[in-house]
């Protein structure tokens, strides 16, 4: 049987490297939870790279992560979901 | 430990590229990252032996791709990679050659090795990554750009014919042809991952942004307008007649996987062949 | 190492120059072979298409020229020794990749069986024209070898020795021949595989994270590896590093380029080779390779039964050339004759390296036939006096 109450959303921690990030705003247009908005601060080479704006509603779909030009942004599963679940193979 | 180095440890993307080369020389916006993106993707899914597959690239931007990725990679002349690539596969069979390169290395000065190897069914992969120009030279009109559009050395607009690239591989008896676009992220993984599944000479087209040249020249906008704009004046149609998919300007594209059939590759009909003929004096080879 | 029993077809035969270098590179343990029709190199590529599916290995026509040396390069790659024919036009267009195996320093081999030029020019005779061209044909500054057999059993023995030179030196190797000699039917004697030494590249065998492809060693070759083993190398056309990657500024260029010359350069003296006959107390020596030498040996000696002393020195590898031995030479003698089929070729490195104590008469002869023996005579009687 299954309980669907049971299912829980995946949660992910976000890695941001700011430093590396060219501002092209890829992962902030395409977040499907509008996690991510592109700061005001400036990066060491004069872009703005994103923020976190509501990590909490980062469902772990690493879109963001698959999408960034400059491998500059990855997801990884938030540690309190990892015991319950088995991890699945990245997408 | 600084935060920018334990980035690195956990980075899924440390172990497939040259960490020492990153940051790469591609402008903000530029798609090329996002298709070694996922064809990192692919490679890790098909859990395929990373020390038998070789990526050969030619002369452009997307030929700086073979520098960047830490498998066994070859930098050829310009529009060579494709012969380059045929020797490499047929000097050693159990190799998985990838190249990867763009649309004028591939089809512009490279034309007719790229017909010839489709032609002869050659098991290689060969990823285009279409911008519509010639980029790294400063945005010059290529084989694939389409009528109208603006580039340096079409500076009044371009008034030549453009390729349809899946028709041309098609044409030619290429048995994997599908076109994507860059933000197809997970569908240019699929893609790579079927091609590496077949046999004979597959041929992925990757519709890709360039910011600073043909964007900026036919304001289209930044990378993120153009992405935007190229997936969703894209349209799915898998199977289509290959002899449609033109792309004119700021037209629909068609994406979507056009050809998939099974052909015996060129390894495959000399050894029968020549099985056939010479009995058993003939060594077979590659197997 | 001993050649393979397989690609070695032991005996006495007669063959031609095209066919010998066939079998001189099946006995040199060649497997792959990528080729274009173009005359008169075409029996090779024929004799090699008939043999490979007996010895085990691949035969690919290619397109052009350009796909044939590309894929040479990429088999070389993947461990496979590889070689190609061609002719003049041919030779032309591989000049770009001919600088690609230079800069990835791969080692291969081409045999140009030389015509009249340029351009199509006499495709069905013979010429010497591309002896220049062999070593300076591509852009940059880089270093080849090239040999030049005078006669079918010469074809057979010069295949091997370049198959073993372009692999101590990981360097592309020339036969340059030409289409008497390529055309040319003689006794051709192929020792059994025992008797054949050949050379392999030098592999790398320590750990793998340490590997660097270019790192020279005391020969200042690098160690090579091949692709598929594991080692995750990369390696450009562009100017590189020790590791293979791109580094595009004057320093690296100027460590990068001056090994690929030095690496010929220095260790000259074990490549050169030539044959002299009658040269101790000769007036005239007469400097020639290939066919032209046979055809020479009329014109000495009817010279040496004129009271000439005439010696003969034949280039059996033409580059590098014997600077050293030619200026030694030039104090020595009254003057030099270099009768070759062109222009005017290796005439201008044997007046270089004579560096004016020695004068060099050209016997010129732009191409579809050889010499006349007598005007070879002509040319030394006036170079005596």
């Amino acid at each position: 049987m299954i309980h669907f109450g049971d299912l829980k959303a995946k949660k992910g921690q976000i890695h941001i490297n700011k430093d590396r990030c060219k501002g092209c705003g890829f992962c902030v247009e395409y977040c499907p939870r509008d996690v991510l908005e592109l700061s005001e601060e400036f990066n060491i080479k004069g872009y703005h790279p994103p923020l976190i704006k509501k990590e909490e509603e980062c469902c772990y779909c690493q879109l963001c992560e698959a999408i960034c030009p400059e491998y500059a942004i990855f997801v990884t599963l938030k540690k309190e979901e990892e015991e319950g679940e088995k991890s699945e193979s990245r997408p | 430990m600084k935060e920018h180095e334990r980035f690195e440890e956990k980075n899924p993307m440390e172990g497939f590229l040259r960490m020492d080369r990153i940051p790469h020389i591609w402008c903000p916006g530029c798609g090329i990252g996002t298709v070694v993106s996922s064809f990192a993707s692919a490679l890790r899914k098909s859990e395929i032996d990373l020390n038998k597959v070789c990526v050969v690239s030619g002369i452009g931007c997307t030929g700086r791709v073979a520098g960047y990725i830490k498998l066994d990679s070859f930098h050829s002349t310009h529009g060579r990679a494709i012969p380059f690539a045929t020797g490499l596969k047929l000097a050693n069979p159990e190799l998985k050659v990838v190249v990867f390169s763009g649309d004028g290395d591939i089809v512009g000065i490279g034309g007719n090795h790229f017909i010839h190897a489709a032609r002869r069914n050659m098991d290689i992969l060969v990823i285009c990554v279409n911008n519509f120009n010639y980029a790294m030279t400063g945005g010059q009109v290529a084989a694939t750009t389409p009528i109208l559009a603006n580039l340096s050395t079409a500076p009044f607009g371009n008034y030549e014919y453009p390729f349809s690239l899946p028709y041309l591989a098609d044409a030619c008896g290429a048995t994997y042809v599908a076109r994507w676009t860059a933000l197809h992220l997970r569908r240019v993984t699929m893609a790579i991952q079927e091609a590496f599944q077949k046999k004979g000479f597959s041929f992925i087209e990757v519709i890709t942004p360039c910011v600073t040249l043909y964007a900026r020249r036919n304001r289209l906008g930044d990378g993120l307008n153009i992405l935007k704009y190229y997936y969703e004046n894209s349209e799915i149609q898998h199977g289509a007649d290959t002899r449609t998919v033109d792309i004119s300007y700021q037209g629909k594209i068609i994406v979507g996987k056009f050809v998939d059939r099974e052909k015996p590759t060129f390894l495959s009909c000399m050894n029968e062949h020549l099985s056939k003929v010479l009995g058993d004096k003939y060594q077979r080879y590659g197997e | 190492m001993k050649a393979d029993p397989k690609g070695v077809l032991t005996g006495a035969h007669y063959l031609d120059g095209d066919f010998s270098i066939a079998e001189g590179a099946l006995a040199a343990g060649c497997r792959f072979f990528a080729g274009y029709p173009i005359t008169p190199s075409t029996e090779t590529a024929e004799r090699f298409a008939e043999r490979i599916p007996y010895v085990g290995g691949v035969f690919i026509q290619m397109e052009d020229e350009i796909a044939s040396i590309a894929a040479m390069i990429g088999a070389s790659w993947a461990g496979k020794k590889a070689m190609t024919v061609t002719s003049g036009p041919g030779f032309s267009l591989m000049m770009e990749n001919i600088g690609l195996a230079c800069m990835m320093e791969t080692p291969i081999v081409i045999a140009n069986v030389q015509r009249g030029g340029p351009s199509t020019g006499l495709p069905t005779l013979t010429g010497q024209q591309d002896m220049m061209q062999v070593r300076w044909g591509s852009h940059g500054d880089y270093e080849i070898i090239a040999l030049s057999p005078d006669s079918p059993q010469e074809c057979f023995n010069l295949t091997i020795e370049a198959f073993n030179l372009s692999e101590i030196y990981r360097v592309p190797a020339f036969i340059m021949t030409d289409e008497c000699v390529g055309h040319m039917h003689e006794k051709v004697v192929i020792p059994p595989a025992e008797e054949i030494e050949l050379v392999e590249r030098k592999w790398y065998e320590g750990p793998k994270d340490k590997y660097l492809p270019y790192k020279p060693d005391k020969d200042l070759v690098p160690f090579m590896i091949k692709a598929g083993d594991g080692y995750r190398f990369h390696t450009t056309g562009l100017t590189h590093d020790e590791r293979g990657y791109p580094v595009i500024n004057a320093e690296c260029q100027n460590i990068c380029v001056p090994r690929l010359v030095d690496k010929i350069k220095k260790n000259a003296d074990k490549i050169i080779k030539y044959e002299e006959d009658q040269i101790d107390n000769a007036e005239v020596v007469v400097v020639s390779y290939g066919i032209t030498s046979r055809v020479s040996i009329k014109a000495v000696q009817e010279a040496r039964k004129k009271g000439i002393k005439v010696g003969t020195l034949r280039l059996v590898v033409v580059w590098p050339f014997p600077e050293k031995r030619i200026h030694d030479l030039a104090r020595k003698i009254k003057a030099f004759v270099v009768p070759e089929i062109n222009y005017g070729q290796i005439i201008y490195e044997v007046e270089r390296c004579a560096a004016g104590q020695a004068p060099a008469f050209h016997v010129p002869h732009c191409g579809g036939w050889v010499h006349d023996p007598d005007d070879i005579l002509k040319v030394i009687k006036e170079a005596a006096k």
